[in-house]
């Protein structure tokens, strides 16, 4: 991989959420943990009725994705980003509970990036739609929970060297901004 | 009269989803290499570097080009002259389906109901199926597998005839510029303009089916289309929306008669990932 590459590993430190800015981009090696639509209504009903979560978000990172399943011979099947807004009226409370890393893609709220500002969390993209490749990343997968949401369930998963850009960073710079005005016409 | 068994129709299905999610089209990689060489933005270059490296990864490993293998959408003319024997056509389609997501290793995206449970049926079934009689004795089976996240950044809006051609333009371009990065970039974008609401939808659906580097027979709708594609590239959204010149390859415009009244569009958004495959029989 480049050299242009910053190179962090999971859990997150503040220090490293404070290092890393919109447009940076960034090779993550380390556990990340799998979640979207469905998984993220059971965190806030966890939260609501006063229950741990299936497991300690403190200092993690959340991928938004839910994988093909895999072939025999391989870790993972295809795995690419879903799109993050849908998560957005669930993340605060996560954010609020130790979160520092989303891995999606496309717009977040403004209530989420106040929320990540507020707790030095930090948003970042994959390329949608390049699931075969970043597949090649995931070196070790584990169920942790809600194994009958087949594809939506929680999964830990090992990666190395995953390929992501910073979208949002910790002072609330916004790539998905600050990018498309520079070749606005 | 030809008779035509439905198993025939079931394998056909089945062997065309699972393509169409392995491999991507040829005019599909034509349209992303020149993007290529038109994008200035290096961050854009390196997403559509990235893409094409993907794709090749899933046409060799024969894996799914993205994880969300879509929702399984077919549209099938079916000659008139055909006698279709053996069991139930619409049980034959949606078993090739169920054949090609299970054993095909293809992600099963499909909830039974749509509010309430939101139970997965764990086959990708049931499949949307559009049926025309055609003249013929041939089946003409056209597939695509439509992922979700451009399915929700799509819209549609009955305009007023006096809103006219600038009313339509307008409303293409607002709805590709505020799904910005959503809907995975470059895109193919499905415009279809008249009809009732459903034709309109419909018209859009088909839109996004036609092959890259196609334009609508009817000049002024093709000048449309150039016209809408360099306003939608003057967006600045990019490849994976990190800003660029690529925002999309190709917008395909359908149109239909509509009423006196009305003026309906419809805009249907498919990420750069288009699947779509087709057969005759």
């Amino acid at each position: 991989m480049s050299k242009d590459y910053k190179r962090i590993t999971t859990p997150l430190t503040d220090e490293v959420v404070s290092s890393l800015k919109a447009g940076d981009k960034v090779l993550i090696t380390g556990d990340i943990y799998t979640s979207r639509d469905a998984a993220h209504k059971r965190f806030i009903s966890c939260i609501n009725e006063g229950k741990d979560l299936p497991f300690d978000i403190k200092g993690e990172v959340i991928f938004y994705v839910g994988p093909a399943p895999a072939k025999p011979g391989y870790v993972s099947g295809s795995a690419g980003p879903t799109t993050s807004g849908r998560m957005d009226s669930l993340t605060p409370p996560l954010l609020d509970r130790g979160l520092k890393g989303m891995i999606g893609k496309g717009l977040r709220s403004q209530e989420v990036i106040e929320s990540m500002k507020k707790n030095n969390a930090v948003y970042f993209a994959a390329t949608g739609g390049t699931a075969a490749l970043i597949a090649k990343s995931i070196k070790k997968m584990e169920m942790i929970a809600y194994e009958d949401l087949g594809t939506e369930a929680i999964r830990k998963m090992s990666v190395e060297e995953f390929p992501v850009t910073v979208v949002i960073d910790s002072e609330g710079n916004n790539l998905y901004a600050i990018g498309p005005a520079k070749y606005k016409i | 009269m030809r008779e035509i068994n439905t198993e025939e129709i079931r394998k056909t299905v089945k062997d065309l989803f699972i393509k169409i999610n392995y491999e991507i089209g040829s005019d599909i990689l034509v349209g992303l290499k020149q993007g290529l060489e038109t994008e200035e933005s290096e961050t854009g270059r390196a997403v559509l570097e990235q893409i094409l490296k993907n794709n090749k990864i899933a046409a060799e490993e024969q894996i799914a080009i993205c994880q969300d293998t879509g929702l399984s959408i077919i549209f099938v003319k079916l000659g008139q002259d055909v006698h279709l024997t053996g069991g139930d056509f619409n049980e034959a389609i949606n078993q090739g389906v169920r054949e090609a997501y299970v054993e095909g290793y293809l992600r099963k995206s499909v909830v039974d109901d749509p509010i309430f449970e939101r139970k997965n049926t764990k086959d990708n079934t049931p499949a949307i199926v559009h049926l025309q009689i055609v003249p013929g004795d041939k089946i003409h089976i056209e597939v695509t597998a439509k992922g979700g996240g451009s399915e929700n950044m799509s819209a549609m809006k009955v305009l007023t005839p006096a809103q006219g051609e600038q009313g339509v333009r307008d409303f293409v371009v607002d709805t590709v510029e505020s799904a910005g990065p959503n809907p995975c970039p470059p895109l193919i974008v499905g415009v279809g303009i008249g009809g009732t609401i459903e034709k309109c939808a419909l018209l859009s659906k088909k839109a996004t089916l036609r092959k890259l580097g196609e334009h609508n027979p009817d000049p002024r709708y093709s000048q449309l289309e150039r016209d809408l594609l360099d306003e939608i590239n003057k967006l600045g959204i990019g490849p994976g929306g990190f800003g660029g010149r690529v925002t999309a390859m190709a917008v395909n415009v359908e149109y239909f008669p509509a009423h006196i009244a009305s003026l309906p569009v419809a805009v249907n958004i498919c990420c750069h990932a288009a699947r779509h495959g087709e057969a005759v029989i």
